[in-house]
């Protein structure tokens, strides 16, 4: 059967999949008696109009970036990394002990410092369920999603138990010292005339998401290593026959992917809390599942729907803010992306192909 | 530890252990038929909700199981449609299915009844109240098994022991019945299914829906047997521990019965006590909490007998290839 173009695969098919979601969230509006015109409004002023609401849209689409890019490069190794969620615990406690432990003379080198310890707390956490996938042959899925809860029970434990400071009552570290403190937007674009961004999380670690895309794609297309990550995600047998070890691209692709997980703490604990949380990660694991599907596994989808994700959800807590729809709205309309783009791609994809097919009949 | 202590826990394990063993018999079968199904978290909680609010509305506990049955259905449905038709990805339908869930029941809660996404209390009418079993009063004086019959056995709701005798009904039914055998068979190697002429799709669709019927029943105890409203969330990741319970049991109906009231009892251990002291070790409670999970992930490498899913899982069939 002849295939699409490549563009109508690339942007066709993810814009009618978005337009299906956006079209049944606004049935949904509209059946819990609100107007989804005016609350699209309030997301779009709340979010977009004023250079603090841009901060909060950036500061989440950086966490979407690295948890959308985790998810990725496990897929195109065919692998779905579902324990992003315990992967960004496990990252914010490497960054918390290199802060706490570590005295830093300057930001910059406790980022360094911070974001090595993060990736590497990530990375060993998706190191089990990879080597268990690769060589005892459990299901990664179910795996990662257990991996997701042993975090949870850890790192309550870690934080109850072992890194609370004496006499604080909430199960959370101490604050991080002044010098790990990273240049906010706020500090790094105001002028002395104007503020921008004021009081908004965006941080340095933006730059550090948008890096990582583009290493990600040099890495996916520009390296053998990438070249064998993607083989063996298209055919098994035809990498194995090749040359490829199954067993070395399984544990390396899901240790990149727990790297980029981690890495997202940065910007959560270091950057925004300056101190590690329970359940820091607020859900932006499994959002990640939401992105990569959106952005079609390419790291520049992901940045744009990183920054579709970061409007959404500074959007929906302003729409909570000001009108009577709750933050959940949020998780509808990304349950009906992740549907759409996800489970019932070829619903969207079948009459398209027919319709391309019948349209090239036509010109021949 | 006296015996009434004892009996009080395994009471509560029986408790915790009914939502999970019908979550995970409802994936049980879903499973068995070649569908896998990470959405049982997001089915009990959609169903969870709708029976409470039904419940509160009608008075009728009844009514409310009706509802929290046709919700779970619902999204079952979408699973099948998804996977069956569509052939989707099923794991990521799952994902799906419980956020859907997740941000549904707390929209529709606070547009109902606009308490912050809770329902309100149940009176007593709305619940399923406990049950005494004949002679349970009279014989609770025997030493012993009076206290045994009285306290642990008689005294739950009728959908505990609706739960509990679904076990071996699903084994007749796998095991003993044509229809069981051909789902067991669609599971394992669908083409020899279509071959023999029978619809592939038909027996998966059938499977899901029984699946979104036990889960229906799961989510109504949760809201109107165990508690007396829906509160968000308040599945509280049980769905993912009964699959845990069933990737334990090997896919099997008895096992999957053990399974649950292992991590039942580790519910109830959790609630009672704080830390466990053993042989001069201090357990911490989280080490409690991740335990279903710890053993779950121990049984899938296979160090401890090793747990083989149903082959066909997680694929969707295409007719001819």
């Amino acid at each position: 059967m002849d295939k699409m173009p490549a563009w109508a695969d690339a942007i066709l098919v993810p814009l009618i999949s978005l337009i299906l979601a956006a079209l049944l969230s606004s049935l949904v509006i509209l059946g819990i008696g609100e107007n989804p015109i005016d609350a699209f409004q309030q997301m779009v002023q709340g979010a977009l109009m004023q250079s603090s609401g841009w901060g909060y849209t950036l500061y989440y689409a950086t966490n979407f970036m690295f948890t959308g890019l985790c998810v990725a490069v496990a897929f195109h190794a065919r692998l779905f990394n579902i324990g992003g969620e315990g992967q960004v615990a496990l990252g914010g406690l490497g960054v918390a002990l290199a802060c706490l432990y570590i005295p830093w003379p300057h930001w910059s080198l406790a980022l360094l410092g911070s974001g090595l310890a993060a990736a590497l707390f990530g990375a060993a956490w998706a190191f089990v369920p990879a080597y268990l996938t690769a060589k005892r042959g459990s299901h990664i899925v179910i795996t990662t999603i257990m991996f997701n809860f042993i975090a949870a029970s850890l790192l309550n434990y870690v934080l109850v138990n072992v890194l609370r400071p004496t006499g604080a009552m909430d199960p959370a570290t101490a604050k991080f010292p002044e010098a790990t403190h990273l240049p906010s937007f706020q500090e790094m674009f105001s002028t002395a005339e104007t503020v921008m961004f004021r009081g908004s999380p965006a941080n340095i670690s933006f730059f550090i998401a948008v890096a990582a895309c583009c290493a990600v794609w040099a890495l996916l297309w520009r390296t053998r290593l990438g070249y064998e990550i993607r083989a063996f995600g298209h055919s098994e047998s035809a990498a194995k026959y090749a040359g490829i070890n199954p067993v070395r691209i399984t544990i390396i692709a899901m240790l990149i992917s727990g790297a980029l997980a981690g890495m997202m703490a940065i910007n959560s604990t270091q950057g925004e809390a300056e101190r590690l949380v329970l359940n820091a990660s607020e859900g932006a694991g499994f959002i990640g599942i939401a992105v990569a599907l959106m952005g079609r596994n390419h790291p520049f989808g992901i940045f744009l729907a990183a920054l579709l994700f970061g409007f959404l959800y500074q959007g929906g807590a302003e729409l909570a803010f000001w009108s009577g729809i709750p933050r959940e709205l949020i998780v509808v309309i990304q349950a009906l992306v992740i549907l759409f783009t996800g489970a019932l791609d070829n619903m969207v994809r079948m009459p398209l192909e027919k319709l391309f097919l019948a349209m090239r009949k036509g010109d021949a | 530890m006296d015996f009434l202590t004892i009996i009080q826990l395994l009471d509560s394990t029986i408790r915790s252990a009914t939502p999970l063993l019908l979550a995970c018999l409802a994936g049980l079968y879903s499973e068995r038929s070649g569908i896998f199904d990470i959405g049982l978290e997001g089915k009990m909680l959609a169903a969870a909700f709708f029976s409470a609010a039904v419940a509160y509305m009608t008075g009728s506990a009844w009514m409310g199981l009706g509802a929290g049955i046709a919700a779970s259905m619902v999204l079952s449905l979408i699973h099948g449609v998804a996977s069956i038709n569509f052939r989707g990805n099923q794991l990521i339908s799952g994902v799906a299915i419980n956020f859907l869930a997740a941000g549904m029941t707390v929209l529709i809660a606070q547009d109902w009844f606009a308490q912050g996404g809770r329902t309100p209390s149940l009176m007593s009418g709305g619940r399923f109240e406990p049950i005494t079993l004949p002679f349970a009063d009279a014989l609770a004086g025997v030493p012993f098994l009076g206290p045994i019959y009285a306290e642990l056995i008689s005294g739950h709701s009728i959908l505990v022991y609706i739960a509990f005798a679904m076990v071996p009904l699903t084994w007749w039914d796998l095991f003993r019945t044509r229809f069981g055998l051909r789902l067991r068979a669609v599971g394992e190697n669908p083409e020899s299914v279509d071959t023999a002429g029978v619809s592939v799709i038909r027996l998966r669709y059938a499977a899901v829906i029984i699946c979104g019927v036990l889960c229906g029943i799961a989510g109504a105890y949760l809201a109107t047997g165990l508690q007396a409203n829906f509160t968000k969330d308040m599945t509280a990741n049980r769905g993912f521990i009964a699959l845990a319970a069933l990737i334990f049991a090997k896919w099997r109906p008895w096992y999957a019965l053990y399974a649950c009231l292992l991590f039942g009892f580790l519910f109830a251990i959790e609630t009672r006590f704080q830390n466990i002291e053993l042989l001069g070790f201090t357990l911490p409670v989280q080490f409690v909490q991740a335990l279903p999970y710890i053993l779950t992930v121990v049984i899938l490498a296979g160090f401890v007998g090793k747990a083989i899913p149903p082959r066909a899982g997680g694929e969707p069939y295409v007719k001819e290839r």
